[in-house]
């Protein structure tokens, strides 16, 4: 641990608005992981209309929200927040995006009827309305660990060669529920379907989500280990009730 | 307006004759229903109403026209089983006959079920005024084929969205229901809820001519100076509030008092829309901690139906001079408005319950009760199955409170903490399950404020199937992790016994389940001796 007090600057994009499925134990988890090993946090919420400092945050953090909210972000990220967020990823910066965030971090989203939303392109991904919607427990299987959670969209979403899947589907359906794949990555940021909320229950990429925004600022961090034994269960929840 | 001659409309037919079809579907529904019984499984609300259905599609429409006083149909995420119970208590009481599905079957199949039950064979209903409550998702349907006198709209909150859906989509649907509707059928709104007001916005009868009447209900509490009433007032829109937005223009709303999640005295800052004048208001509310609560209902509307409720005064009544003797046959005068002010009591706890009777005594101003009826019906009201029951058990008090979404269980918590900032003072067990019923995501735990729990120090017991979930949501709302106690999750009886074995005798203790644990408990607490018929009515 370097000796002054780092700081973990997070970027919460629409909290407001976008807030649906409880993806605000996201920040919670975050933010009480740092306090709990005295690594300050500053979150600033980031609205419609609201300024987006550049190249200011460590982290960012976008949650899911219901259509109506959707248009109207997507409509604000075409201006300048799109940009500085694009220039972010690029240069380094952690964000972790679920579900309407997700697909907005995308090139697309094509609803049933009304216009196409445009994303900002930081995944090479596109995303349209399916004729299903998938509901239900879901585990990624990535290198270094598995991320349980829960999803519930419509929306199939395909990568392009752009970006790589973040995890491969064990449980559920996943990007679209043909290829296996299960959400995106792309440098440090993140995007998948899963609600939760996800971090919680998956201590393990939380910590990697501090470890690499800290890095950004701070050079190597290595974090103090934490208790993690109510979070583990929450985690390791037996298959068979997983997927009643 | 032109008034369509009554029996020439669709859900108007002539009460008793509903054709051999009907008669066919309930034989078929009462077969169904003994044939449950024979093979022991007793319960099965909705298989008569399936085999009813199937016979006669026009079946609820013909049954809910053999209701010679007209029906309620309540809708909301929150309380509608409590509001619509209470309705038909204070109807009952003040010596109306009513049919009513108490066994909280709400879906269409379960409507009909339960009027098919309470039906001759012939289509006779067995009461003058059916009290419905209906789920949201089945709400459209039960009012296109029930065609009912009244509908009280008591709230939106984020509910298991898993399984209905969106609220916007919710809101939509039903918006759609009431643009079917025309003067026969009076909407009961409450205008604390922007998104409610949004779905009777220009729908009623001043501005579609033909359409629904409008009446609007809500809290009126003081907001600054001696009167304000700290427990009522919120600070803050709660987490699991939706963003309040202005039904018309999309612009964040204001709000000159904020009383429960997004329900309040808002306006929009940007068009200037704002919460409507209230018919029926809410004044002077007490909540006695987890017990009691009284308020004042002040109305500038009393009774009576929609533009055209005086046509239904024509119906030949068959309940032989029974009616006219009554104290509900409509009154002449009962189209103008009559000022009327008058204190209840209600056995049960809470804001949200003050939203409740509010509601429920707007519905029963609405059905021609006097003041007297409701505050007798209210003041012997027993809590509806589970909402919030008090039990004994080994010499301890359990105070079992049902939690199925965010603003539910973030007033069962601010009940139980009376409002104050310490948090809770007795032990509690939350007891989460994920089966259907419950909504298979718990991600709303999230959603709820449990920052509440953090100051205090009384153990907090964690159980169920998603117990473990429950127990990392205490944890990352600040409990200190020495006071979560976390129990196995498939084994509810032993998470119950070690929690009450672990409170000394002559205590309190609090128990918060999801439904399907809520199933399970009430089950196990009767094993361990609490007194069975306590919670049955």
């Amino acid at each position: 641990m370097p000796h002054a007090r780092p700081t973990l600057r997070i970027g919460y994009l629409y909290g407001v608005e976008m807030n649906i499925y409880g993806d605000r134990g996201n920040i919670i988890a975050l933010s009480q992981r740092c306090r709990w090993r005295d690594i300050a946090v500053e979150i600033d919420l980031v609205g419609i209309g609201d300024p987006l400092r550049p190249a200011y945050h460590d982290l960012y953090f976008f949650g899911g929200g219901q259509d109506k909210e959707q248009i109207a972000v997507a409509a604000d990220l075409a201006g300048d927040k799109g940009k500085i967020l694009r220039e972010a990823v690029e240069e380094g910066a952690t964000a972790l995006t679920i579900c309407g965030g997700y697909q907005l971090f995308g090139h697309h989203y094509r609803p049933h009827n009304g216009p196409e939303l445009p994303g900002i392109g930081i995944f090479d991904i596109t995303s349209e309305a399916g004729p299903d919607r998938f509901i239900g427990n879901s585990v990624l299987e990535l290198p270094d660990g598995e991320l349980v959670g829960f999803e519930n969209h419509s929306a199939l979403t395909f990568l392009g060669p752009g970006c790589e899947s973040l995890g491969r589907v064990v449980i559920g359906a996943g990007n679209n529920g043909r290829d296996g794949s299960g959400g995106a990555k792309y440098k440090h940021a993140y995007g998948s379907y899963l609600h939760g909320s996800l971090l919680p229950k998956n201590p393990w990429f939380a910590d990697r989500l501090i470890v690499e925004a800290l890095a950004r600022r701070h050079g190597p961090v290595e974090l103090a280990p934490l208790p993690d034994n109510l979070e583990l269960a929450a985690h390791r929840r037996p298959p068979a009730q997983l997927t009643h | 307006m032109p008034a369509p001659a009554p029996d020439a409309k669709l859900g108007r037919a002539r009460p008793r004759d509903g054709g051999w079809r009907l008669r066919l579907a309930l034989a078929g529904a009462r077969a169904t229903t003994l044939a449950s019984r024979l093979l022991g499984r007793g319960g099965g609300t909705a298989a008569p109403g399936v085999v009813a259905e199937r016979i006669d599609p026009g079946a609820l429409r013909k049954l809910g026209a053999a209701l010679t006083g007209g029906s309620l149909v309540v809708g909301g995420t929150n309380g509608k089983t409590t509001t619509a119970h209470m309705v038909a208590t204070i109807l009952d009481r003040a010596g109306r006959r009513v049919v009513h599905n108490r066994s909280g079957s709400n879906l269409v199949r379960g409507v009909i079920a339960a009027l098919a039950a309470q039906s001759s064979l012939n289509g006779v209903p067995r009461g003058e005024v059916g009290v419905i409550e209906a789920d949201e998702a089945a709400l459209p349907a039960i009012v296109a084929g029930l065609r009912p006198r009244f509908i009280l709209f008591n709230n939106l909150f984020r509910d298991q969205l898993d399984r209905y859906g969106e609220l916007d989509h919710v809101a939509r649907r039903w918006r759609e229901a009431v643009a079917g509707l025309d003067g026969d059928t009076t909407l009961l709104v409450n205008a604390d809820d922007p998104t409610l007001v949004g779905v009777v916005d220009r729908a009623g009868h001043r501005d579609r001519p033909g359409g629904p009447c409008v009446r609007f209900f809500g809290l009126g509490v003081a907001v600054e100076g001696a009167g304000a009433d700290s427990a009522i007032l919120l600070d803050a829109l709660p987490h699991a509030a939706d963003a309040a937005v202005c039904p018309r223009c999309g612009a964040r709303l204001a709000y000159r008092a904020l009383y429960l999640s997004h329900l309040g005295d808002w306006y929009c800052p940007a068009c200037g829309h704002a919460r409507p004048p209230l018919d029926v208001t809410a004044r002077d509310i007490r909540l006695e901690g987890v017990t009691a609560l009284s308020l004042t209902i002040e109305g500038s509307w009393a009774v009576g139906g929609g533009p055209r409720a005086g046509r239904r005064r024509a119906t030949k009544r068959r309940s032989r001079g029974r009616a006219d003797a009554s104290p509900l046959a409509p009154q002449p005068a009962a189209r103008c408005p009559r000022p009327t002010a008058f204190t209840v009591h209600v056995p049960l706890p809470g804001l949200y319950n003050a939203y409740n009777t509010l509601a429920a005594a707007t519905a029963a101003l609405a059905f021609g009760a006097t003041p007297a009826q409701i505050a007798d019906g209210l003041r012997g009201f027993t809590a509806a199955f589970g909402r919030i029951e008090r039990v004994r058990v080994r010499d301890r008090e359990i105070v079992l409170a049902l939690v199925k979404n965010p603003t539910g269980f973030n007033e069962v918590l601010r009940m139980l903490a009376g409002g104050r900032e310490a948090g809770l003072a007795v032990p509690a067990l939350l007891a989460i399950n994920d089966l259907d019923a419950d909504g298979r995501d718990v991600s709303w735990l999230w959603d709820v404020d449990f920052e509440i729990l953090a100051a205090g120090d009384a153990p907090l017991h964690t159980a169920g199937l998603r117990g473990p979930d429950m127990a990392v949501r205490l944890k990352y709302a600040g409990v200190d992790p020495a006071r979560i106690v976390p129990h196995a999750p498939n084994d509810l009886r032993a998470a119950l016994l070690d929690f009450v074995r672990a409170a000394p005798a002559g205590s309190t203790l609090y128990v918060l389940p999801t439904y399907t644990a809520m199933l399970d408990i009430r089950r196990h607490l009767a094993d361990l001796g609490a007194v069975r018929n306590f919670w049955q009515k």
